[in-house]
């Protein structure tokens, strides 16, 4: 299995202020990789070391086995970069950005595949409109589309659906979703946690510049939320030996937290030995907002 | 090949699509000095016994509009960059620093030699003059306008501000060049001040320069271009380490 990312103890600082505080993660190549944290958390740091606008302090990154530094122009073709903040150059039409994005890859007869982009993100029409007249979503899907001029094989997404409308970010999504089944690897931030649950096989949490957690979505999700239990019984108590797994009761009705599937059968059991019948249950599936403000909380 | 040739198409593209506030802004400026100085003051001065006033005004206002154009072209190109952010687009793509040097300065002398040519181009329509030494016109220009490039480069990469670049234009490249000998002859200057002028790089290019229109100057050409061919020199090394360390541009 090859490396599309790999960060060795990264440390970052701007003057006092520490970003990164040893940052260790690998990305393998064909992830949907997440990187979630708070507002501060070194999210936006880590993507400019490994895109080489920042210089980190200690430590090593490489993209797709090229280090940032010393081997620069390897790494930063291997990467495609969809930058945070809205950006653009007001003197160039859509087409004349695609173009010279291109051609600052070494790559001047692409316009192809720049076609192509544009089909795939909706700007075919917009393809000669100076970059100034385009709404706030359209100038996003341009810098999606600058990050892929040079077919990266890796691609990092800054928080791309800020203020991004809905239908939008689910044709976003959807593009994002068919690159990485082509085998692009994909590495996203963004503060929409039930996004990152949807799309991200991985999920890094970020705290204060050091990662709090680091695991497969499905295992964070089992490992910090578990499910969550909804019954009403015939009975005005729960059966003995529930007590522990209760998380609030309300009109009757319980609410109990569960380690994992196996640990429903255990509360039926209970429930039907104990006599009472069930008039109602339901089963919350875990959330990563729940785990997020966990982790967070305990770090 | 890398990314030079097209951050070099960008930047020509860049001035050329406001050229009208790039190119002929500054040649209507260039050609109001003339008709101002030249008409007004004309008759009462006279630098050189072989020629008008005009006449010798005319290479100082081109060798002007040279420099102010290629210092402005770099670094308002730079700043403007990097306030609004799409600097990223240039730091992320595989474009070595020499690369991004090259291509900024070799924009800039073109924009200070097409506003440079525009200025002679119009004022031959009202002046009578010859070009006794063409190397020695070409190679000021082009030695000049990259000097002025590679500094609007250091200046662009040390600005945070617009503010900050209007401050060096007004308060650095302007008197340096008023003050240069454009509008006279340094030898009409008490000795004190003709002492100073020999300090001001900006002198030896534009007397140099007006040395290939009329094969007289204030100072040995061979001398003025060793003297702006070492400042270049200097400049140039000072703003590559810039560029190779990152500063300012790579956090």
């Amino acid at each position: 299995m090859t490396i599309a990312i790999e960060a060795l103890n990264v440390e970052k600082r701007y003057g006092a202020l520490q970003a990164l505080a040893g940052v260790s993660l690998a990305v393998a190549e064909g992830e949907f990789f997440g990187l979630l944290g708070p507002n501060g958390a070194g999210k936006t740091t880590l993507i400019s070391v490994i895109a080489g606008l920042a210089r980190a302090n200690a430590g090593t990154v490489r993209v797709m086995g090229a280090d940032v530094i010393r081997d620069y122009r390897r790494a930063r073709r291997m990467l495609g970069v969809v930058p945070q903040e809205l950006v653009f150059d007001p003197f160039f039409s859509v087409r004349e950005t695609l173009r010279i994005q291109s051609g600052y890859f070494g790559l001047r007869r692409n316009d192809a595949w720049i076609d192509e982009i544009m089909h795939h993100l909706d700007l075919t029409a917009k393809a000669d409109a100076n970059m100034r007249t385009l709404s706030g979503g359209m100038k996003r899907r341009v810098l999606v589309a600058q990050a892929l001029v040079h077919r990266p094989p890796v691609i990092v997404l800054d928080e791309p659906t800020a203020g991004v409308d809905v239908g939008l970010r689910q044709g976003l999504w959807q593009f994002i979703r068919r690159l990485n089944r082509d085998g692009h690897t994909i590495v996203l931030t963004t503060h929409y946690l039930e996004e990152a649950e949807e799309l991200c096989d991985r999920i890094a949490m970020l705290k204060g510049g050091r990662i709090v957690a680091l695991d497969s979505t499905r295992n964070l999700l089992e490992n910090f939320s578990g499910l969550v239990l909804k019954i009403r019984i015939d009975r005005d108590s729960l059966p003995e030996g529930l007590d522990a797994a209760l998380l609030n009761a309300e009109d009757g009705r319980f609410a109990l937290r569960l380690r994992d599937y196996n640990a429903l059968e255990q509360v039926l059991h209970r429930v039907r030995e104990s006599g009472a019948l069930i008039k109602e249950l339901e089963l919350e599936p875990p959330d990563l907002e729940e785990v997020f403000l966990r982790v967070m909380a305990k770090h | 090949m890398g990314g030079f040739p097209t951050l070099l198409y960008k930047e020509l593209l860049r001035f050329w699509k406001v050229s009208f506030q790039t190119v002929a802004a500054p040649i209507l400026t260039a050609l109001l000095y003339l008709v101002v100085f030249a008409y007004a003051l004309g008759d009462r001065v006279r630098v050189f016994e072989q020629m008008s006033y005009a006449q010798f005004l005319v290479p100082g206002l081109v060798m002007m509009s040279v420099l102010q154009n290629a210092f402005a072209n770099s670094s308002s190109s730079l700043i403007q960059s990097k306030i609004s952010g799409n600097l990223v687009f240039m730091m992320l793509p595989p474009i070595s620093y020499l690369e991004f040097f090259g291509a900024y300065v070799l924009a800039s002398m073109f924009r200070g030699l097409v506003v440079g040519g525009g200025v002679l181009a119009v004022t031959v329509w009202f002046v009578d003059l010859r070009v006794a030494a063409p190397l020695w016109v070409l190679a000021f220009a082009l030695l000049g306008s990259a000097i002025l490039g590679a500094l609007g480069l250091v200046a662009g990469i040390w600005a945070d501000k617009f503010e900050q670049i209007a401050a060096f234009q007004n308060f650095v490249i302007l008197p340096l060049t008023f003050l240069s000998g454009v509008f006279y002859s340094i030898h009409s200057l008490p000795s004190m001040w003709q002492a100073a002028s020999h300090l001001n790089p900006f002198f030896y290019m534009i007397d140099g320069f007006r040395y290939g229109f009329f094969g007289v100057s204030d100072f040995p050409p061979i001398a003025s271009l060793m003297v702006i061919a070492v400042s270049f020199v200097l400049l140039s090394a000072a703003c590559l380490l810039m560029l190779r360390t990152g500063y300012k541009l790579r956090q």
